[in-house]
């Protein structure tokens, strides 16, 4: 039986929840996180095979798709699959062994730490902190970007929800810089 | 004070009343007032005092243009100098200071700069302060500095917020006059995202100044509609108080957004400006003109102003700068403001215009071939002398002159990016050239087109051309569409202090000056004359000034050339740029998985890169870091110390191809590395010099943990990735970075096994014959957590390293500390890790320094010439082989407690001590608790055949000489015994 | 600046890392009998146009490719932008 307690990236036993006008800025540690790249010469049977885990297509560029287990586009052949920590701890394992020799998998689990938005006026956060076209952005699109000069993922599950992901050390930055964004825009 | 010259009308809300200071003297004014037109309202018409002679100075224009009147804006930590007061919006409690005197403006002591204006004209720092070279810092620069200058700092940090945004649109319109708001009208209903963006608060430019009609509407009333209209568009933005500072590559442009500006209080976390980068896919320019003066003797006088100033102040703002009023204008537009202020009901003393057939008005006097050659009043205009084409004088009693040379269109922008402005003969100015940035066009007066109809019509024409709309009518107002024709006046005959750059101080005779002394090009006529160089960027003076020099050089001004600009457009504020970088947030922070243990700890941290690592842990007690670490060293060696490596890069390395991949990009074999076993790594650059060291892992065939140098994971993973992509692309390999995934602790030490098998879970064997030296795998700790272990040491030491996710970091690390406790187990920081390596002989970054090579870190046969690696070839190049390169050796003084300087020189013993007899140098130093000496590392020229030498180690910046021996760089178990025990 | 990424599209330059010249591609064959000659050459020796300039950008803050932009030097317009992999593959390149 493990018996050591995970922190969150912020430093907590708890994660952070931040709310300014109508957004809620959450931390979500209950993510787990794997990437996948396609071998060579493999591509097309290593996305039929992620399509199988995620019972979707395998995203395409600046897409992401699946239920419980889903998937975004990370790179060319490249994806970072996401799944609840509680029932997937071990991530990696189960994709690796669903994937086969069609890809490399890596476990990034704690690589990255997520902070969900939530709520109206979410382009008018993310304007500050992005130079995305929040134009081209809707539920189903994800960007890579840097935020604060910290490199992160952009998803945009609804108009109203977004995910960003950013490196699990530079936490405590994303985090000031995010509710900076908040306060200054709402 | 009540507002004596306010007028009637305007734009302004008279139903409320605020209250502002100025120069600690209370005033009243309203909203829609800009500090300007309240001031003018209230009779104030001294507003500061110039630069270099100090001379009394009043507002000249009622724009971002002008060069006089600028004051400092708040107090305390909030005071902010060189703020012009014809763009500073009023509110509720503003505070003003006239700024560059002393003891006040009406009394300012070096006002006597005036009387020596023959001695500081063109050129005269370069003059003046020339000699003796000693004087310059400590006595003519402070003098200068105290001087000449604008308003001060207040030598406290700024409190207020600052932001960045980014913004995307498909056309982005600069400047809210009549061109601008056709084209947003006309792009908006074409359905485009458009921004349109305007320094003013309120949208409509020359349209609120004016008293024609467009359409069947007031001209303000015209635009107020049409901002309505935009307004109700969702794919329309409006960005009133912006100013687009640039044009930058590729259509994207800067603009300063002034949020907080026009506030008295910011609420908690609103910033006070935000800068944006604008991206667009077209932009259309439709900044207008700005009215060019005529110089003529004293025409710096508070209450001379620009004519359409005189004219915006009265219609808009309902200000006056004086009831008795004359014009004096070269052309039709100063009539108008003539006929504007005479309906208001203000005094038209007369309007003097230098065409002998000025148009004749019977309400007032025109004096038509005059000029005007003098005025007077000491802190503001009381008479205007003029010259009447008879010969005879006439003075004129009045408290303002509107002056009108014609209109310059505002070209900045299409400067940009190198674009030069080309001469129109019938508007006698510059307009844009044919080279504007790419995506750039221009509308209404920016681009010639001086009437209000020709405005709105190129404003929709511009709009769509830009966004390529087909049949687009765009149903245009009626409106004025007087032609425009403009002869050049630019400043009357015989003057002698007639003022051109009002901000810089330069003069009509200082150009010419400048030219008789030998400054032909425009450029070296500003820098010698400053003219143009001031905050205004000579925005109402450029011209005029290369008219004149045109005609002291007999060509034309096309001839002559003009000069560009360059961004910003205003200034902005340092604060703006920096926005929410600043403090702790100048930069992202990256902490480590056992941060904040280590803070419970009280550890001192050090910055790595954008990391936060511990450095050492302070005991109670110890009062020098020196205590601290020798401590972390010797119960380290003694018996088991732990220190976070987590900040090493780790790059996972896996595909069919990896080992082949690693046999490219490290200098040393691969392909052989056993299952289970780590290696050391040596990476080069293509020309043969090391780049970087860390060790390879491999997990499985096909599986490798690459680990890197804190320092040099972002370049070694984007050089991997450049091998990977552009020179071997076939290779089935992938790579991605794991740094953050995992907390990876150094556990060193001879009882550092042993404090492990407290944690590793029991199915796992780590005993030296299991887990021999260089051993890697995964296994589980704590009662099933996944975890890698390495059997690599940094100390010498027999050493393990072990990861963990994460999020378990902190706890792991917890737990080493509690487990450890029966071994005295030690947190060690950065410097221990340093002693550590430097007594073990390790090269680490000082060593690695981009000039060394593997032979010069006795590395030298780890590169392989059996097959093809990254800067294999290049590092056999002659110079890097030959028998006396540098080789890295241990330095030890031959008194122990002499100190040994990273840095100095090693000399011989006897002969000179100079580059010439130079033998090599220390990299790093330190003092070993374990040898109870200060050592070192170094690069010695032919160094591996010089053990045991006496050498001199020298520092002649900071006198040191010290004489020390060349050992062995491993001053700590050579054998390796310890590693493999 | 924007450079069009073949499979992002338009993205500012900031997040991108500049290394040089793309005939850094064109690593010489090491077991050549002139190899140190050409790895000097290729190591050294650069062509510095007024115009266009094949250049390698690595998209750091993106996908991580490595993409190859034809750049004007005088102008900054870009007139093409490849991925480096497929560049590298048209002139040869494979293990």
């Amino acid at each position: 039986m493990l018996d050591l307690v995970a922190i969150t990236a912020l430093g907590g036993s708890e994660p952070q929840v931040d709310t300014v006008g109508g957004i809620t800025c959450s931390e979500v540690p209950g993510v787990a996180l794997a990437s996948v790249a396609a071998r060579m010469g493999q591509e097309t049977k290593a996305s039929k095979a992620l399509a199988k885990l995620i019972s979707a297509p395998a995203p395409g560029i600046g897409q992401h798709a699946g239920d419980t287990v889903t998937a975004f586009w990370a790179g060319p052949d490249q994806w970072m699959i996401e799944a609840p920590f509680d029932t997937h701890e071990e991530l990696a394992d189960q994709v690796k062994s669903a994937l086969g020799d069609t890809a490399s998998v890596t476990e990034q689990t704690d690589g990255w730490t997520r902070f969900d938005l939530n709520g109206d006026q979410i382009p008018a956060v993310l304007e500050l902190l992005s130079m995305l076209d929040l134009r081209n952005i809707d539920a189903g699109s994800v960007a890579r970007c840097s935020i604060h000069h910290v490199g992160c993922f952009v998803l945009c599950r609804s108009d109203e929800a977004f995910s960003i992901y950013g490196p699990r050390s530079s936490a405590g930055s994303l985090h000031h810089a995010i509710v900076t964004a908040m306060r200054s825009a709402l | 004070m009540t507002q004596n010259n306010r007028l009637s009308g305007g734009q302004i809300d008279r139903n409320t009343t605020v209250n502002f200071r100025f120069d600690n003297r209370n005033y009243t004014a309203h909203p829609g007032d800009t500090l300007a037109s309240a001031l003018l309202a209230n009779d104030v018409r001294l507003i500061g005092r110039s630069f270099k002679y100090h001379r009394p100075r009043g507002l000249l224009t009622a724009g971002s243009e002008e060069p006089n009147g600028i004051v400092e804006l708040r107090s305390g930590n909030r005071q902010e100098p060189n703020t012009r007061a014809t763009t500073t919006e009023m509110f509720d409690g503003l505070e003003a200071q006239s700024q560059n005197r002393w003891p006040s403006l009406k009394f300012d002591a070096l006002g006597v700069n005036d009387l020596f204006s023959n001695f500081l004209s063109a050129g005269f720092y370069y003059k003046t302060f020339m000699w003796p070279t000693a004087f310059w810092e400590k006595v003519y620069e402070p003098i200068i500095r105290r001087a000449a200058g604008l308003g001060s700092l207040s030598m406290e940090a700024d409190p207020d917020e600052y932001d960045k945004g980014f913004r995307h649109c498909d056309l982005l319109i600069i400047g809210a006059g009549p061109s601008g708001l056709m084209a947003a009208l006309t792009a908006g209903r074409a359905g485009a995202d458009v921004i349109l963006a305007d320094e003013d608060f309120r949208f409509g430019g020359r349209l609120n100044s004016e008293t024609f009609s467009v359409g069947d509407q007031s001209a303000n009333d015209w635009a107020a509609q049409a901002v309505a209209e935009l307004s109700s568009m969702p794919n329309v933005r409006l960005m009133a108080r912006t100013t687009v500072i640039g044009a930058f590559d590729h259509g994207i442009y800067g603009a300063v957004e002034r949020t907080g500006d026009h506030v008295a209080t910011l609420p908690a976390g609103k910033p006070r400006q935000i800068l944006w980068r604008i991206y667009t896919k077209k932009a259309l320019l439709c900044a207008g003109s700005t009215e060019r003066p005529i110089a003529f003797e004293n025409n710096d006088r508070p209450g001379i102003m620009m004519a359409s100033a005189l004219r915006t102040y009265a219609n808009r703002f309902a200000a006056t700068a004086s009831q008795r009023v004359a014009i004096f204008t070269n052309n039709d537009d100063g009539h108008r403001t003539a006929a504007d202020l005479h309906a208001k009901g203000v005094h038209i003393c007369a309007v003097i215009d230098v065409r002998k057939d000025a148009p004749v008005n019977y309400d007032y006097e025109v004096l038509s071939g005059a000029q005007v050659v003098n005025t007077k009043g000491r802190l503001g205009l009381t008479f205007v002398e003029v010259a009447l084409p008879d010969g005879s004088t006439r003075t004129l009693e009045c408290g303002a002159l509107g002056v009108s040379g014609g209109w310059n269109p505002n070209v900045h922008l299409t400067c940009h990016q190198r674009g030069r402005p080309v001469w129109n003969d019938d508007l006698a100015a510059f307009v844009p050239g044919s080279n504007l940035p790419v995506g750039l066009s221009v509308a209404g007066a920016a681009n010639g087109l001086m009437s209000t109809y020709g405005a709105l019509q190129s404003g929709a024409e511009g709009a769509a051309a830009a966004l390529e709309l087909k049949d687009v009518r765009p149903d245009l107002p009626e409106a004025e569409d007087t032609p425009i024709a403009q002869k050049p006046f630019w400043y009357v005959e015989g003057c002698k202090r007639a003022w051109l750059d009002q901000q810089n101080d330069v003069t009509v005779k200082d150009v010419k000056l400048s030219y008789q002394e030998g400054f032909r090009s425009v450029e070296h006529l500003k820098r010698y004359t400053t003219l143009g160089m001031a905050t205004d960027q000579g925005k109402t003076s450029n011209i005029s000034a290369l008219a004149i020099m045109a005609e002291v050089a007999g060509k034309t001004i096309p001839e002559t050339g003009t000069t560009i600009f360059r961004p910003p457009y205003t200034p902005v504020p340092i604060s703006t740029f920096a926005g929410r970088m600043k403090g702790q947030e100048f930069h992202p922070t990256r902490l480590t998985p056992s941060h904040y243990w280590a803070k419970e700890r009280g550890a001192v941290f050090v910055e790595v890169g954008n990391w936060l690592r511990a450095q050492w842990f302070p005991l109670p007690g110890e009062t020098h870091w020196r205590e601290s670490v020798d401590r972390e060293v010797r119960q380290t060696r003694a018996s088991v110390g732990v220190c976070d490596c987590t900040t090493l890069g780790k790059i996972d390395v896996q595909g069919a191809d990896a080992a082949d991949f690693l046999n490219r990009v490290y200098a040393n074999g691969f392909a052989k590395l056993a299952v289970r076993k780590t290696r050391y790594g040596l990476m080069l650059r293509e020309d043969g010099m090391v780049m970087d060291d860390g060790t390879a892992a491999r997990l499985a065939e096909d599986h490798f943990v690459v680990t890197t140098t804190t320092a040099n994971a972002v370049n070694v993973y984007r050089h991997m990735e450049f091998v990977r992509q552009c020179l071997f692309p076939d290779m089935d390999v992938q790579l991605i970075s794991t740094t953050e995934s995992w907390a990876q602790y150094a556990v060193a030490g001879p009882n550092s096994r042993k404090l492990l098998q407290k944690i590793v879970d029991p199915e796992f064997d780590i005993s030296n014959d299991a887990f021999p030296f260089m051993g890697c795998g995964n296994i589980t700790v704590c009662g099933g957590l996944r975890a890698r272990l390495f059997r690599i040491s940094f100390s010498g030491e027999l050493a393990f390293e072990i990861a963990v996710p994460s999020r378990y970091g902190d706890a792991l690390m917890r737990r080493l500390m509690a487990d450890g406790e029966d071994f005295d187990v030690v947190p060690y920081g950065t410097e221990a890790l340093g002693v550590m390596r430097i007594e073990k002989g390790h090269a680490a970054g000082n060593e690695l320094n981009g000039t060394t090579t593997a032979l010069n870190l006795g590395l030298g046969k780890m590169v392989s010439k059996k097959k093809d690696s990254i800067g294999s070839t290049l590092s056999e190049r002659e110079a890097l082989v030959e028998p006396d390169v540098l080789r890295l050796v241990g330095i030890k003084p031959v008194s122990p407690e002499e100190k040994v300087t990273a840095g100095g020189h090693l000399m011989n013993t006897a002969g000179p001590v100079d580059a010439a007899h130079d033998q090599g140098y220390v990299t790093s130093a330190a003092y070993s608790p374990i040898l109870n000496s200060n050592i070192g590392l170094g690069l010695l020229k032919d160094g591996a055949n010089r053990m045991g030498e006496k050498m001199r180690l020298v520092s002649p910046l900071t006198d040191l000489t010290v004489e020390v021996e060349i050992v062995s760089a491993h001053f700590v178990d050579p054998e390796g015994e310890r590693l493999r025990a | 600046m924007i450079i069009n990424h073949p499979l992002l599209g338009p993205r500012d330059s900031s997040e991108f890392t500049y290394l040089g010249d793309a005939t850094l591609i064109n690593r010489p064959d090491w077991q050549a009998e002139d190899a140190a000659e050409a790895f000097y050459e290729y190591g050294y020796v650069r062509d510095n146009p007024a115009g266009k300039h094949q250049e390698l950008w690595f998209h750091e803050a993106g996908d991580r490719s490595w993409l190859v932009v034809t750049r004007d030097t005088t102008t900054h317009e870009i007139s093409k932008v490849e991925l480096a992999r497929d560049v590298a593959r048209a002139r040869g390149r494979s293990k």
